[in-house]
């Protein structure tokens, strides 16, 4: 016995050593856990050993190189920087605007979210942390940042940049590394999130790959779905607050292994692969936050000066625009006359005045040969006779002749054309007496 | 005198470490593997605990204690992901055991040896970890992408040749 172990020790040594990894992976895996979820108590005590012993060497080069660059960027490379300053303080004042803008809309949403009794969580607490190391594997996206469950920071906490969100706190190490918390990333294979499609508001599922990116399969092919489209949290994860910014649709291809469902690749928009500096969200409320609604006020008030501002201001090109209209009529109108505006003896009157801005309206020429439509024709209505018919009261050319008068009368010898299939009948009626025949011509 | 009687190339070529080297330079590899990593995602491509694993197990050619190095390594490198603890643990146990049976037989210090050995260990490194997830993880969905894998390959094994050479002046001899 004792020479068959001696023989055979080197691959005893690896069985038993394959052997009891592998249950150790069995009783790691065996729960039913979530994806993503922090480890067992047991996993947890050998992960901190680990951690505890390898941040501390992080955190010192992470230190050295964070110094160099500190001081690199704040006290020799500060080209540009007025420049810089220029252009941050321009982009300020164009924000402002926009926010003057916003605000209504803002204050107006906040108050039917309130009528409607809708619950929404704001962003009000964050810790900013700087990340001092990461896995060093591309198997598994997680990060460690220099803040930890003495900070306040406890697992599940949603970690985002100004940018977008990054991850969520998957380990918090309160007894060996109090100071270091692990950040599961959104592209990891383990992690997931639930997302809103911004325009066509279709909620899914937002997960990593094993290449780093990010995919939503859960979705079913879709026409209202192009790229572009932005993605947000939905907040139904109960981890990540809502309508905080994922990145964009990149792609959408068919998946062959699980028809008919998509891959909508999503462009994060935080670059997941430089993080230097997160925001780790450690608190939400209902209301918005004092600073967000003094924020909001200060662009309410300012969009009401912009609305008085411009109201003055379409009021004053308002009445200039009369002014100027009026001078037009006035410059226009005796153009007409010139011929008698020459032997006129007052030119100035057809000019504008105070109490007659139009000018005098000038009267029409003479018609050089008077008809029935010749103003001044028509008879006073205290010489008509109720009942009687009027020459003035035709209501065609009285070239055109009678049809009935044609077919009963054809020995008369008038010339005859045939008759109009869309005059009215009573316009025919009307036909019956010529012209000529009106008293009045 | 006593007199020294080699039996085999094992006995010839058998080298050892003292116990500072042994300890730091993993530590060391899974540190500057992460530093790297944060300095530039793409060297997470990387394995510097696998290259060292390799060169302690040839070196040594102990298979027994070529597995626990490898063990010991993988383990340290699984605590700082966010992946079940042992994964690494049992690809690099493989590879330690067969790198020190290899060691036993042929002549680890060539340099064309030692690319070739890189080479095919990084690649089997790749296939068990990629078995594990599949079969013992239940990671129905993962797909072994081969181009990467071989650029893995070909990148350990530039990166394994100067550290060989820098590790090689650690060597003790028996």
């Amino acid at each position: 016995m004792e020479s068959f172990f001696a023989r055979f020790k080197n691959v005893l040594v690896l069985v038993v050593v394959l052997l009891v990894q592998t249950i150790g992976l069995a009783v790691q895996v065996r729960r039913p856990v979530a994806i993503g979820a922090p480890d067992g108590a047991k996993v947890t005590l050998l992960r901190s050993w680990v951690i505890a012993a390898i941040t501390p060497i992080e955190r010192f080069f992470h230190g050295i190189g964070y110094n160099v660059r500190y001081g690199w960027s704040n006290y020799i490379d500060l080209r540009d920087t007025r420049q810089k300053n220029r252009e941050l303080k321009d982009e300020v004042a164009r924000l402002r605007l926009e926010q003057a803008q916003l605000a209504e809309d803002a204050l107006q949403g906040h108050r039917l979210q309130a009528l409607l009794n809708f619950q929404r969580n704001y962003v009000t607490w964050t810790v900013a942390a700087q990340v001092v190391g990461t896995s060093g594997t591309d198997q598994s996206r997680v990060l460690y940042i220099d803040k930890g469950a003495a900070d306040g920071l406890k697992v599940d906490q949603a970690v985002m940049t100004p940018d977008g969100i990054v991850g969520k706190i998957r380990e918090t190490f309160p007894h060996t590394a109090p100071h270091t918390a692990q950040v599961l990333l959104l592209n990891d294979p383990t992690s997931g999130a639930g997302v809103l499609l911004a325009s066509t508001r279709i909620r899914a599922i937002l997960k990593g790959s094993s290449g780093g990116r990010t995919v939503i399969t859960n979705l079913t092919p879709d026409s209202r779905i192009k790229p572009g489209e932005k993605v947000l949290t939905s907040g139904g994860d109960q981890v990540y607050p809502r309508g905080l910014n994922v990145g964009t649709i990149e792609s959408i291809t068919p998946d062959p292994e699980h028809q008919p469902y998509t891959v909508i690749q999503v462009k994060p928009s935080t670059n997941l692969f430089q993080l230097e500096e997160v925001l780790v969200i450690t608190g939400t409320q209902s209301d918005l936050p004092v600073l967000a609604q003094k924020d909001l006020a200060q662009g309410a008030a300012t969009a009401k000066e912009m609305a008085a501002a411009k109201a003055a201001a379409d009021e004053a090109a308002a009445e200039a625009a009369a002014q100027s209209a009026a001078q037009i009529v006035a410059q226009k109108l005796p153009s007409i006359h010139e011929g008698e505006a020459a032997t006129n003896a007052d030119p100035d009157a057809a000019k504008p005045t105070a109490a007659n801005p139009a000018g005098v309206i000038p009267k029409p020429l003479p018609a050089l040969h008077p008809d029935r439509y010749t103003p001044g024709t028509t008879p006073p209505a205290s010489s008509l006779t109720p009942g009687a018919e009027h020459g003035a009261v035709t209501y065609s050319a009285p070239s055109a002749p009678r049809p009935r008068a044609q077919q009963t009368q054809p020995a008369d010898g008038e010339e005859s054309t045939p008759p109009t299939a869309d005059a009215p009948p009573a316009a025919k009626q009307k036909q019956a007496k010529p012209e000529n025949e009106s008293p009045n011509n | 005198m006593p007199s020294l009687s080699y039996t085999s190339r094992r006995e010839l070529e058998e080298h050892s470490f003292s116990p500072a080297v042994t300890l730091l330079v993993p530590v060391a590899a899974i540190v500057v593997q992460v530093l790297l990593s944060k300095l530039y995602w793409r060297f997470s491509m990387l394995d510097l605990p696998l290259i060292v694993a390799i060169f302690f197990a040839v070196s040594r050619r102990s298979p027994a204690v070529g597995t626990l190095t490898g063990a010991t390594i993988g383990l340290l490198q699984d605590a700082l992901t966010g992946r079940p603890i042992g994964v690494n643990g049992i690809a690099k146990s493989v590879i330690g055991y067969i790198g020190a049976s290899i060691g036993v037989q042929v002549d680890v210090d060539n340099l064309t040896t030692r690319v070739v050995m890189n080479f095919g260990f990084s690649i089997l490194n790749s296939l068990i970890l990629f078995l594990i997830n599949r079969r013992l993880l239940g990671q129905e969905g993962l797909h072994l992408q081969w181009v990467q894998e071989l650029l893995r390959a070909l990148a350990n094994t530039v990166v394994a040749i100067p550290v060989f050479l820098l590790l090689d002046t650690t060597k003790r001899a028996e």
